[in-house]
């Protein structure tokens, strides 16, 4: 028999370790043969810590599985979720970026290859650099960072360019409130991150990479250096990668808590040992990157993507999407909803859809309010917006970014000035201090906005000319784009940025 | 003082340096090294650092100010971070924040009179499905209520 309790950060937060150690311990006082595997997170997090039993005939699922209900687990009496696969929430998605994700044990190789792992790698390795990168291209894929630059084309100017050392840069500094894929796949599929950035140093002629991983993330830190070793030790990296003559290495970096770290331009001076301030571009980090040579800087999950793409090849993976939005996108849902967790679909869903459907609305039973979609320097979206379709020119259209696709759902409790104010705030704590709009405009901001709080409705016009300002004049999206949140809860929600004035008149 | 400053040794931290020293960028991967072994970057530990790499005492001082995460000096004997940001606050993160600090006494960053306890801000720690959350040094907690914080705190002996 085989017990699967995740080992994923968010299942050991809702007691996944203390779970896993008392389905050994009785599992042990009845003399019961187990096969105990600590594996991914399938993504269900309110069904955390969610454990699988397999008798031979399929995974059944259970949870969230407390300690007490340990005894009946295992005797067989335990209510269930049925087979884990056809719970609607994870029947509906289209997993290829997490294919494996929940299902394997990711410290294992062959695990990892026995699910369909290296066999892009392998592909990738008949093919010359030129051949990658336009399969690359030909998969539409798109930087899943936040940007949603055409994957392909970036890695075409590195290929281009004359070096001794070419560099892959992994961004995984995932400092977005209501993100959570990176760290997912690096601690559920971390082979899948290891094989991408060998695909993608193949592709561009680089022989080193190096991940940056934020350091509020210890558990991923752990995984991910433990899966490089084996990597090593096992052929993957290094001087000989599977065996083809090809060199690919590389290194996990630690971040130091500066949510700015996550600007490519300023992780490559972190990483360098400096002070996370951004550079200005050009030149682009293509050409004058990690060490002023050609580096690639993709997040996470865009290098994670590329195993797929290789291994089903790009028209499949572009087969999926919506107009210039090809493939899926692993969304995370967050903040006040029923059904929190990662939902891997196809680009074009409605947001709508998303939220009241597959998240079952909030966790409170109260109405939305406001979702905020792509981190703290997304906007705000109200539900009368609920039918723009997930993706990138679909939420530019409506005022909004994807971002790194985090979904986080506010109900009506939520004061929309107070979260303004909030961003602002934070935009002032993270500000890298290079430009005067946003070091200095944050600042104002905050102060702003307790001028509207305190019932002074002329602060309001000040506001929106704080916030044109902070959008012309900074140099990245901190200081830019701080003024999509604060804007939209501005002109969505004028009642939260009024009552104060009105009960004082 | 309620606990004693720890001191590392001269050839402790040159040894830190040295493990370090051969990578590309060493200068955060020996910081890292220096906190994760010491519990904080000591002064004295600056020039050598400084002589090490090559550069200033002064540019040392900037990167170690400019990331969040170096200290100084020790904090408390177990460190408590809770998240602010977005998804925590739609949960309840932020009344869950104040009356942790209320109880405690304390202000963002402070640590407590017996140096148990040192109280961090954290914006988003990846739990943001399970909100509000929470680390205890490396453990992380979810769906934190005002029950399981006592427990937090009292298991750390705040
Ligand atoms: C303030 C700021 C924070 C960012 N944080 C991240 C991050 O945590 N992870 C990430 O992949 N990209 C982040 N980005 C975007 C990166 O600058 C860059 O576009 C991305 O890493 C490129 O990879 P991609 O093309 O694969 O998306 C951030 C940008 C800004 C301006
Ligand atoms: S906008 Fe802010 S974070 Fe970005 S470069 Fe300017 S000061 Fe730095
Ligand atoms: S917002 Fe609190 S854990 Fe992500």
């Amino acid at each position: 028999m085989k017990v699967y309790v995740p080992r994923d950060s968010a299942a050991k937060a809702l007691g996944a370790d203390t779970v896993a150690e008392a389905i050994r311990a009785e599992a042990e006082k009845r003399g019961l043969e187990i096969e105990l595997i600590r594996n991914g997170t399938r993504g269900m997090i309110w069904l955390e810590p969610l454990v699988e039993i397999d008798r031979g005939a399929g995974r059944e699922g259970f949870g969230p599985v407390t300690v007490a209900e340990v005894p009946a687990l295992l005797d067989g009496t335990l209510e269930g979720l049925g087979k884990v696969e056809e719970i609607p929430f994870f029947a509906r998605q289209t997993r290829l970026t997490f294919a494996r994700c929940g299902v394997t044990d990711p410290l294992s190789l062959a695990d990892y290859e026995a699910h369909g792992g290296l066999r892009g790698l392998r592909r990738a390795l008949g093919m010359s650099a030129e051949a990658i990168v336009d399969e690359v291209k030909l998969s539409g894929l798109r930087g899943r960072g936040g940007a949603g630059f055409p994957t392909g084309i970036k890695w075409d100017t590195v290929r281009l360019a004359h070096a001794e050392q070419k560099y892959i840069v992994c961004n995984a500094d995932e400092g977005d409130s209501g993100t959570f894929a990176d760290r997912m796949i690096i601690e559920g599929d971390p082979f899948c991150l290891i094989e991408g950035m060998a695909i993608a140093g193949l592709g561009v002629g680089a022989t080193k990479g190096y991940v940056y991983l934020r350091s509020e993330y210890p558990d991923a830190i752990a995984v991910l250096n433990q899966v490089v070793e084996i990597a090593r030790k096992d052929g993957l990296l290094g001087g000989d990668v599977l065996g083809s003559g090809r060199a690919f290495d590389m290194e996990v970096r630690v971040g130091a808590g500066a949510y700015v770290c996550g600007e490519e331009t300023s992780l490559l001076n972190s990483l360098e040992g400096k002070r996370g301030v951004v550079r200005a571009k050009p030149p682009l980090p293509a050409l004058e990157g990690f060490m002023g040579r050609p580096t690639v800087v993709n997040n996470v999950l865009s290098l994670a993507t590329v195993p797929v793409v290789f291994e089903k090849g790009a028209e499949f993976y572009a087969g999926f999407g919506l107009g210039r939005s090809k493939g899926t996108m692993p969304i995370q849902i967050a903040g006040n909803v029923k059904r929190g967790g990662l939902y891997e679909t196809a680009f074009g869903l409605p947001l709508g859809e998303l939220i009241e459907d597959v998240a079952g609305g909030t966790a409170s039973g109260r109405p939305v309010k406001a979702v905020q979609v792509g981190g703290p320097l997304g906007a705000y979206f109200a539900p009368s917006q609920f039918d723009t379709p997930f993706g990138y020119e679909e939420f530019d259209g409506a005022g909004g970014l994807i971002g790194h696709a985090g979904v986080v759902v506010f109900d009506d409790t939520a004061d929309m000035l107070k979260m303004a104010r909030f961003a602002m705030e934070f935009c002032a704590v993270e500000s890298c201090g290079k430009c005067t709009p946003c070091r200095i405009g944050a600042v104002r901001g905050v102060e702003t906005i307790d001028r509207i709080a305190a019932g002074d409705g002329s602060a309001v016009p000040l506001l929106t000319d704080l916030c044109e300002t902070m959008k012309d004049g900074s140099l990245c999206a901190l200081g830019g784009f701080t003024p999509y949140p604060v804007m939209s809860a501005l002109t969505l929600f004028p009642e939260d940025f009024a009552t104060a004035k009105e009960a004082a008149e | 003082m309620p606990q004693s400053v720890p001191q590392p040794s001269v050839e402790e931290i040159a040894a830190l340096i040295d493990s370090q020293i051969a990578l590309e960028g060493p200068l955060l991967p020996i910081l890292h090294a220096i906190q994760s072994a010491c519990g904080y970057v000591p002064q004295m530990a600056v020039p050598m650092i400084a002589d090490a790499l090559n550069i200033t005492a002064a540019e040392v001082h900037g990167v170690m100010s400019f990331y969040h995460d170096f200290r100084e000096v020790p904090a408390g004997r177990h460190v408590v971070r809770i998240c602010r940001a977005e998804a925590c606050q739609a949960m309840g993160g932020t009344a869950l924040a104040e009356a942790t600090l209320a109880r405690l006494g304390l202000e963002w960053h402070g640590t407590t009179a017996n140096g148990v306890v040192t109280i961090e801000p954290v914006y988003c720690l990846g739990l943001c499905a399970c909100a509000p959350a929470a680390m205890v040094d490396d453990r992380v907690v979810g769906r934190v209520d005002a029950a399981r914080m006592d427990a937090i705190l009292t298991e750390a002996g705040a």
